[in-house]
């Protein structure tokens, strides 16, 4: 599957939207209850994100430690 | 405050040669090194973007001074990771590699080899190590409850790390309950001491490694390695937040009782394998207490900390709110007013469904690569994303503020003038060296400017620097860019 959104690491962007976008972000509290039709529909959709030998790909995820 | 994260490398091809991740890591800081001639460098926001041990593509955030600049930045470099993928993916397809590769920010691959999320905070020279050590990690070890991942716990195989760090595994066997189940922590069954100099051999809850990139005399340096990395906004809040208010506590000489743990490594793995968080934990002075208790504990003594105080910035009562209603969450077993914010709740809850659903246990191949999706960086892909983009997941900034966040420093510390410094070098082609404390044109080394006060945010002479090099370029620099493509 292909990625395209964002150019590259090399970006072409203005710096100059203010330091401060975003003054006075809602505070987290109860967050909003996710309806459960929709994360039903995920529960169902998921399965075509996901590459089809869950095995194979699980046990392919081998890397040596870091810190 | 600042946090590093070493993120996991997949490349998947079903029925084609594998590629190591070395391999990938490379094409992955092929662009980087093309920037700034090197595997490691500091970008325009500041932060440090490097190939670490293991092939571990390393971020490591700017100074911040404040929760929404930290959790900005660090997502931020979810975003520059991502960017990375996307050149890579392009260079692989031209030279005949047509698979995919998925970058993690979890704490394990799945021969049990671990890679950490690691948290640095700027303390005051005069706390005595000893005392805050033994007052924090208590602290540090039944923080999972609120800051844990998640995992899925499949086939229990023996403890810690496979592979190269196996060494001392057996030393501290996992605690818990055999069969597969679910446990708060990716991180707690590879931890291996409580205070080490070590960070790769046996993983310390602490690292004494005593950095402060700062006036020595002033400051130290803590260096906190045993935490999850997290998803959420939200989880990184009450994470970050209630750990500066213990640390505030303990600064303040705020007595919070003796709570050292008689086997620290033994108890960190109880607590996680643990979701009802009432396992009793030995302390040395021969009591015990639970997870439960202990955090009860210290939310009690931050609240009247606060209460007596004064909040220290407009975020403490949604850090206080939070974690509170976790601990409730844990003790009631009912996780429904916290699982749109916490990590380990957020994937508990889909998993779990998911599992029903299909008629599957923990030990699931499928139950482990959502596991591994919920860490996946990609928007279009990764589990925690698409929870997110469907209100699943409680968010407190938003794109715009983590978009900011990529290209330009916090303002509020001297990463502001390491951003301004590398941003103005680039415009006007000058070759230059960074690091946490100096800026240097490598034309000019007796201008170097060295920068100890991490809240500096004012330099003359690095205005002067900057129009010198304005003057020497001729005003051409308005019309170079900063990022050529």
């Amino acid at each position: 599957m292909s990625q395209q959104y964002g150019s590259s690491f090399e970006r072409e962007e203005d710096s100059s939207n203010g330091p401060d976008a975003d003054p006075t972000p809602a505070p987290t509290g109860a967050a909003g209850q996710t309806s459960t039709a929709d994360l039903d529909s995920l529960l169902d959709e998921i399965d075509s994100v996901l590459e089809t030998n869950a095995e194979e790909f699980v046990q392919g995820f081998v890397q040596k430690g870091g810190q | 405050m600042g946090v590093e994260t070493e993120f996991g490398v997949h490349y998947s091809h079903p029925g084609s040669r594998p590629l190591t991740p070395e391999e990938v890591a490379r094409y992955l800081f092929r662009p980087v090194v093309e920037w700034g001639r090197s595997s490691n460098v500091f970008v325009t926001n500041g932060s440090r973007l490097y190939l670490d041990v293991g092939s571990h593509p390393e971020y490591a955030t700017a100074e911040c001074s404040t929760l929404d600049e930290l959790v900005a930045v660090d997502k931020a470099g979810e975003r520059v990771m991502q960017e990375l993928i996307d050149g890579a993916t392009g260079h692989m397809r031209a030279d005949g590699f047509t698979g995919t590769i998925y970058l993690y920010k979890n704490n394990a691959d799945s021969a049990g080899n671990s890679y950490g999320s690691h948290e640095n905070y700027l303390l005051n020279r005069r706390t005595e190590f000893r005392r805050l050590s033994e007052a924090l990690i208590p602290f540090l070890i039944t923080r999972q409850l609120v800051s844990g991942a998640g995992k899925a716990i499949g086939v229990r195989t023996g403890a810690g790390d496979g592979g190269l760090h196996g060494a001392g595994a057996t030393e501290a066997p996992i605690p818990g309950p055999p069969e597969p189940h679910f446990a708060f922590s990716q991180r707690a069954d590879h931890v291996m001491e409580g205070i080490s100099s070590a960070t790769t051999r046996s993983r310390p809850i602490i690292n004494t490694r005593d950095e402060p990139h700062a006036d020595a005399a002033e400051y130290r340096r803590l260096h906190v390695i045993v935490g999850d990395s997290n998803m959420s906004e939200t989880t990184q809040l009450v994470r970050f937040g209630a750990t500066d208010l213990l640390l505030r506590m303990i600064e303040a000489g705020r007595p919070l009782g003796d709570h050292q743990l008689a086997n620290p490594i033994r108890a960190i793995r109880q607590v996680s394998h643990d979701l009802t968080g009432t396992e009793k934990l030995e302390l040395r002075n021969g009591g015990h207490r639970s997870a439960l208790q202990l955090q009860w504990h210290y939310l009690e003594q931050a609240t009247a900390f606060v209460r007596e105080n004064g909040p220290h910035h407009d975020r403490v009562p949604a850090v206080l709110d939070l974690w509170e209603r976790t601990l409730d969450a844990v003790e009631s077993g009912d996780y429904s007013r916290i699982d749109t914010e916490i990590d380990w709740a957020i994937k508990h809850r889909f998993l779990s469904r998911y599992a029903a659903k299909n008629s599957l246990d923990w030990n699931a191949p499928r139950i482990a690569q959502l596991d591994l999706s919920y860490h996946d960086i990609t928007p279009q892909r990764g589990l925690f994303s698409l929870l997110q983009s469907r209100g699943a997941a409680a968010r407190f900034l938003d794109d715009a503020a983590i978009e900011d966040a990529v290209d330009n420093p916090p303002p509020s510390t001297r990463a502001t003038l390491r951003g301004r410094f590398i941003r103005a070098a680039r415009e006007a082609d000058q070759t230059y060296s960074v690091d946490w404390t100096h800026l240097k044109l490598n034309d000019r080394p007796l201008q170097a400017i060295s920068i100890k006060d991490p809240f500096q945010t004012e330099s003359d002479r690095l205005d002067a620097l900057i129009g010198h090099l304005r003057h020497a370029t001729g005003g051409e620099s308005a019309s170079s860019s900063v990022h050529p493509v």
